[in-house]
């Protein structure tokens, strides 16, 4: 039997058969889209090669070991002008850590609250709460930043006749300072021995857990982790002989010393971040136990489980699951957001990297390091969270 | 449905909807809740009637020099009713603030009537060919004996909505195209899109604006350069199109296969596919994290003040820094806090008509038992 062209079979040749081939002609497009992206990356780095060279910009990361010289105001570490850009950079860096850490306890906190707040059966609560979800979600981060720096700065009294809702805790319009234990040698030793007492927790946890399930019976969980996490700090701060001296902030000429203190700036960023990230995870919150059906507590009851343990057996495990995807980009959300520090002057990351350009003009470095980063806090807490995912995840059999 | 065996139990009691009973019921029903209303109506008492007092009663209404307002105690609306061109317009010069006005009262009505789809029409179409350039036109000037301004002096409002409106038009189908490439079958086309997404949703919008402000320059050929508008402008397209983008990626992965499937053994091409089948169906399940989004964009372009342009937030911050009227920040924030507010929430409320009047499904919704 003759080979013919079957009805529907393509007969054109050459160049057009290649092109008819889906396969062949996706090589095509990719090839010609990555080729157009490279034509167009040597371009710009022509250009920039060109630029730099004109304007007499140098490159590279040399400037990191160059001497600063200008001050932070607010640093983790012994820092000074004479210190170097690098070291600048890493004083930015842990004061962005700093404030976003903070900022996502706090936030994580009140926004549960808040969210459970507007589910309450009681009318009154439940529309304060979505009140403050509405004016904190329609406000921009910006605006409420600089409220706060503002109201801190403005409207606070100053240090003469600074507020002091109780003994140990004044704010005035140089920041709100409160009273901390006085520096002492014990200091080191205790946090030693709270590391410890975290490490023993853990173990004492298990060993209670395997209890329980060999024999069956429960122990005081909670008693004996307390005990193994506080024991040791407290055996270390009576072994010290009780050291119990106060830092308290005192009135000297113009500001106050002693105690420790938030600066408006600081503060500022602080509730600003937590306030406004706090409306984002209130709704999350109020949704994640909203999904999880009446029938499911019902069950728990009529099992004969406790109200608290309802909760935390039966309604939490479900509800955490489709809380905690959305609420970790609500906390990168709150490390990338935390860079609007710049705006109010508190000394983050970008605020350091902003003063680094203008003083050096190496925008391409700083830029770099700022993606670098935040693209490692963004990945790492995704990852983070990714784990803890699968961790809680269904187990579906 | 009638002559089906009629219910015969008698209808339910009527509810006790006294008022009493009603507060008893929704504040009092238990004895931590009744604490937490007493709790709350105190802190009330505590806080709005001063907090009234202070924005009506001891407020100065009046346009009066700053003088008075310092010894007033209430709020100092003399402050607003001096500022309140400055706050809205920004440098734009003062003679010809009609202009902005002008285009914005253009632009608004615009996209309100393109928000009533019962009016896309040709009409409407026109009403865009011929509103934007009249828009531009108003705020730009030089010709038909308008004065030129440039555009380093226009702030305010005008620059808000549009850097928002803007940005938004061009990332919207930007963000589509991107989400395409990142399920594309084409290996390089989704590693392309999948880089791009994640560099720039890891990264704060600060950076991308100052990437916008400070490289952009350098990438360019010497003698070409866009002003500072523009490369903000540009910047926050970039940023929007990479929200966006995964955005309407949860759309499209919630369609079925069998949308895909029905659509190939149509014969329909990849684009045909696309804008007649997955993207209806994808855009309209996204609409509530797009509308999200959109306020989020919104809110954002507050942030161009750090790369010196005075929208709203930065017109307000300027406007506080008059020797003059210095302090009266409450005032300034209050106004401008008002009007993002309005924004945002009509754009929220006009997202929740859209999920009524798009709803499609199949889900009952009737009375048909």
């Amino acid at each position: 039997m003759a080979v013919g062209t079957r009805p529907g079979e393509r007969t054109e040749r050459g160049i057009l058969k290649v092109w008819y081939n889906p396969q062949t002609r996706a090589l095509i497009y990719q090839v010609a889209l990555v080729g157009g992206l490279l034509l167009l990356l040597w371009y710009l780095v022509s250009n920039l090669v060109s630029n730099l060279e004109r304007q007499n910009i140098s490159t590279g990361f040399g400037f990191l070991w160059r001497e600063a010289g200008f001050e932070i105001s607010e640093s983790l570490i012994p820092y000074g002008a004479a210190d170097t850009y690098g070291r600048a950079f890493l004083v930015g860096l842990l004061n962005t850590f700093q404030v976003a850490f903070i900022g996502i306890v706090l936030a994580t906190v009140l926004g549960t609250v808040v969210g459970i707040l507007r589910l309450s059966s009681n009318w009154l609560v439940a529309k304060v709460a979505s009140g403050y979800v509405e004016v904190m979600r329609n406000l921009p981060l910006l605006l409420q930043l600089f409220i706060w720096y503002a109201i801190i700065t403005v409207s606070m009294p100053g240090p003469r006749n600074a507020l002091e809702p109780f003994t140990g805790l004044v704010i005035s319009n140089r920041g709100i300072r409160f009273a901390v234990p006085a520096e002492d040698p014990s200091h080191f030793w205790i946090g030693l021995a709270l590391l410890f007492g975290i490490a023993a927790a853990v173990l004492v946890y298990r060993y209670i857990r395997r209890y329980q399930d060999r024999t069956g019976q429960r122990l005081p969980a909670l008693r004996y982790c307390l005990v193994a996490l506080l024991g040791p700090p407290l055996v270390i701060w009576l072994a010290f002989g009780a050291p119990s001296e106060m830092s308290v902030p005192v009135l000297q000429g113009f500001n106050f010393q002693g105690g420790m203190v938030i600066s408006p700036e600081y503060a500022a960023v602080l509730f600003g971040l937590t306030f406004y990230t706090a409306g984002f995870i209130a709704e999350i919150v109020r949704a994640g136990i909203l999904a999880v059906s009446w029938g499911q507590t019902e069950a728990a009851a009529s099992l004969g489980l406790r109200q608290g343990l309802v909760l935390r057996l039966v309604v939490l495990p479900q509800a955490l699951r489709l809380i905690i995807p959305p609420t970790t980009s609500q906390y990168l959300n709150l490390t990338k957001n935390s860079s609007l520090a710049v705006a109010v002057g508190y000394p983050d990351l970008v605020s350091v990297g902003n003063t680094t350009m203008n003083q050096t003009g190496q925008a391409i470095e700083a830029i770099t390091i700022f993606m670098a980063v935040y693209l490692t806090i963004s990945l790492s807490i995704s990852a983070f969270m990714n784990w803890y995912n699968r961790h809680i995840a269904l187990v579906e059999r | 449905m009638t002559d089906l065996a009629a219910p015969t139990t008698a209808p339910p009691p009527a509810q006790a909807t006294s008022p009493l009973n009603w507060i008893r019921q929704n504040l009092f029903n238990t004895w931590y809740n009744s604490l937490l209303t007493i709790l709350l109506l105190w802190i009330a008492y505590q806080l709005v009637p001063p907090i009234v007092t202070w924005l009506t009663v001891d407020a100065v209404w009046w346009a009066a020099p700053s003088e008075v307002c310092r010894e007033a105690a209430g709020a100092c609306w003399a402050f607003i009713h001096e500022k309140w061109r400055f706050i809205v317009f920004g440098f734009y010069p003062h003679a010809e603030q009609w202009r902005p006005a002008l285009a914005m009262v253009i632009g608004l009505g615009l996209l309100a009537a393109s928000c009533n789809r019962a009016l896309w029409n040709r009409w409407l179409a026109l009403g865009w060919l011929i509103g934007l350039p009249a828009i531009g036109i108003l705020m730009s000037g030089g010709i038909l004996g308008l004065t030129h301004v440039p555009n380093t002096r226009w702030g305010g409002l005008p620059l808000t909505l549009g850097l928002a409106v803007i940005g938004l038009v061009v990332a919207f189908p930007l963000g589509i195209l991107l989400a395409l490439a990142r399920r594309s079958d084409m290996p390089a086309v989704r590693a392309v899109a999948i880089i791009y997404i994640e560099l720039i949703r890891g990264v704060p919008l600060i950076t991308i604006l100052f990437m916008a402000s400070l490289i952009i320059p350098l990438f360019l050929p010497s003698g070409v350069n866009f002003d500072r508008l523009a490369r903000a402008q540009i910047g926050m397209i970039m940023f929007a199109a990479a929200y966006l983008a995964e955005v309407i990626r949860g759309g499209l992965q919630a369609i079925p296969k069998g949308q895909y499937e029905a659509a190939d053994s149509l014969g329909l091409s990849y684009w045909q596919k696309q804008r007649l089948i997955i993207l209806p169906q994808a855009l309209r399940i996204s609409i509530p994290p797009i509308v999200n989004t959109f306020i989020g964009f919104f809110k954002d372009t507050s942030l161009v003040i750090i790369i010196g342009l005075f929208d709203l937030v930065g017109a307000a911050r300027a406007s506080l820094a008059d020797a003059e009227w210095r302090g009266f920040y409450k005032e300034a924030y209050l106004f401008i806090a008002l009007i993002y507010f309005f924004f945002c929430y009509m754009m929220s409320a006009y997202s929740q008509h859209l999920e009524r009047t798009l709803d499609h499904s199949n889900r009952r919704k009737g009375d048909l038992g």
